[in-house]
């Protein structure tokens, strides 16, 4: 068991939501950490649209969302928030009135006073591909990452798509497979040029097979895939014999483990008091475009906004003690110290 | 304003008006045109807002871009007349144009 790392504040999500909230704790003395699935911070943001133009965060007429989200980091400097980077909260529960224990799904133990959701649209997981009655298969024959190489060792594989994982692991799993077909929709990649052609060596030689297609369909028992079924752009249908599939169809949103931890929810959505952006299990607050109440509207903006807020009511949890001074960071020396400017 | 034809995968045809300037995909959320779903929002970041361009029309819509193409990779049941709806934007020329809506979105 590993050492729970101790912290006022555990934010879930470091999109520009939780990113800020740091800021927000940050003015008011409480230090943060942070979690997210992704490798890097920014969320949707970094995700779905770093090079996209966002022109509603008041006071910045253009933005994209890696600026945005670069900025944002450089704000919240000051504060040191310790981000945990390719984890996901898997368990939350309460210890303390308030006070909480939270696991990753790495083993990682968190005690936070006050916890704060800021998952956005969930967690980004793996695309299931849309081939009728895939679910029978996942964990035996279907994965949708690669655990160990070994896995895969004498098996016929059938990978699935045509971005980076998809000829990452074509490549590297084809000396241990007995055979490696790669399945693309088109004779097109979006991966790296350089893994595209070694690819197209390997199937020059004849050493794997690569199909243009999308799969139809799977056969197999008990949980165990025997083969697939294969439609090419010109109507003809293939047959493929496989004992495992690797689909490579990039990511989605899910709500995931936050449906499991007690707290009110809406539609899929956690919902929270406008006061505070509490959630029903006081002490978890949620913000952002997960959250839902009368007039939500799923802007950055209005997550920043709620951020703010629940800094205020977090304040209580975690100085139940100290009273609370409103302040400017224009004019307060005190905000301008913990900034680094005064 | 013009009007864009919806045709679900049972053949059921939903007729909407749309401002030229926006897109399919906004004048199909707009309307709750069932089998549309747009989860990014029209960002081309995800490929939930797939439609069918009607064989009359692929000419004047034309292609997708190579960016839309690597979306529709995560489509369902993909075909040469396949768009993402966010995509295609919506001039005076497509008064009329019908679009089919898949079984399912990715």
């Amino acid at each position: 068991m590993t050492e729970p790392i101790k912290t006022d504040v555990l934010i879930i999500g470091a999109g520009p939501c939780g990113l800020f909230a740091v800021f927000e704790l940050g003015l008011l003395d409480m230090r943060a950490h942070v979690v997210d699935i992704l490798d890097r911070p920014g969320g949707q943001c970094a995700e779905l649209y770093p090079e996209k133009p966002i022109y509603d965060i008041p006071g910045i007429p253009l933005v994209t969302g890696q600026e945005l989200t670069d900025a944002l980091m450089e704000q919240i400097k000051p504060f040191h928030p310790t981000f945990h980077l390719g984890e996901m909260i898997e368990s939350l529960e309460k210890t303390g009135d308030p006070g909480f224990r939270a696991t990753t799904d790495a083993g990682k133990v968190f005690e936070a006073k006050v916890v704060v959701i800021a998952a956005g649209g969930g967690s980004f997981q793996p695309k299931r591909p849309p081939v009728p009655g895939i679910e029978a298969y996942e964990g035996t024959s279907v994965h949708y990452a690669v655990r160990r190489m070994e896995d895969f060792r004498g098996r016929d594989v059938l990978i699935v798509g045509g971005g980076d994982s998809a000829l990452d692991w074509t490549l590297n799993l084809h000396p241990l497979a007995k055979r490696i077909t790669l399945v693309h929709r088109r004779d097109d990649f979006r991966a790296a040029p350089h893994s595209v052609e070694q690819m197209r060596a390997l199937v020059a030689d004849g050493r794997m097979d690569l199909k243009i297609g999308q799969i139809t369909e799977l056969q197999g028992e008990g949980g165990k895939l025997a083969g697939a079924t294969i439609k090419g752009g010109d109507g003809t249908v293939a047959q493929i014999a496989c004992d495992a599939m690797l689909p490579f169809f990039g990511l989605t949103m899910k709500l995931g483990p936050v449906a499991n931890w007690g707290i009110d929810l809406e539609n899929n959505l956690i919902l929270v008091d406008t006061a505070a952006f509490e959630t029903s299990v006081p002490g978890i607050f949620a913000i952002g475009d997960i959250n839902t109440y009368p007039g939500k509207l799923k802007l950055i903006l209005s997550g920043f906004h709620e951020g703010a807020l629940m800094a205020q009511k977090a304040h209580r949890y975690v100085f139940p003690d100290k009273r609370l001074v409103f302040q400017y960071t224009t004019s307060s020396t005190n905000l301008q110290k913990k900034l680094g400017v005064a | 304003m013009v009007q864009i034809n919806f045709v679900d995968h049972k053949g059921e045809t939903r007729t909407v008006d749309a401002d030229v300037g926006s897109t399919v995909m906004e004048a199909a959320i707009r309307n709750a045109i069932p089998g549309i779903e747009a989860e990014c929002g029209g960002a081309c970041a995800c490929a939930t807002c797939h439609v069918y361009v009607d064989e009359a029309w692929r000419e004047k819509v034309g292609d997708p871009t190579p960016m839309e193409e690597d979306m529709l990779d995560f489509g369902y049941d993909v075909r040469p007349s396949s768009r993402l709806s966010c995509q295609i934007k919506i001039v005076e020329e497509l008064d009329g144009l019908t679009v089919m809506t898949p079984e399912r979105q990715a």
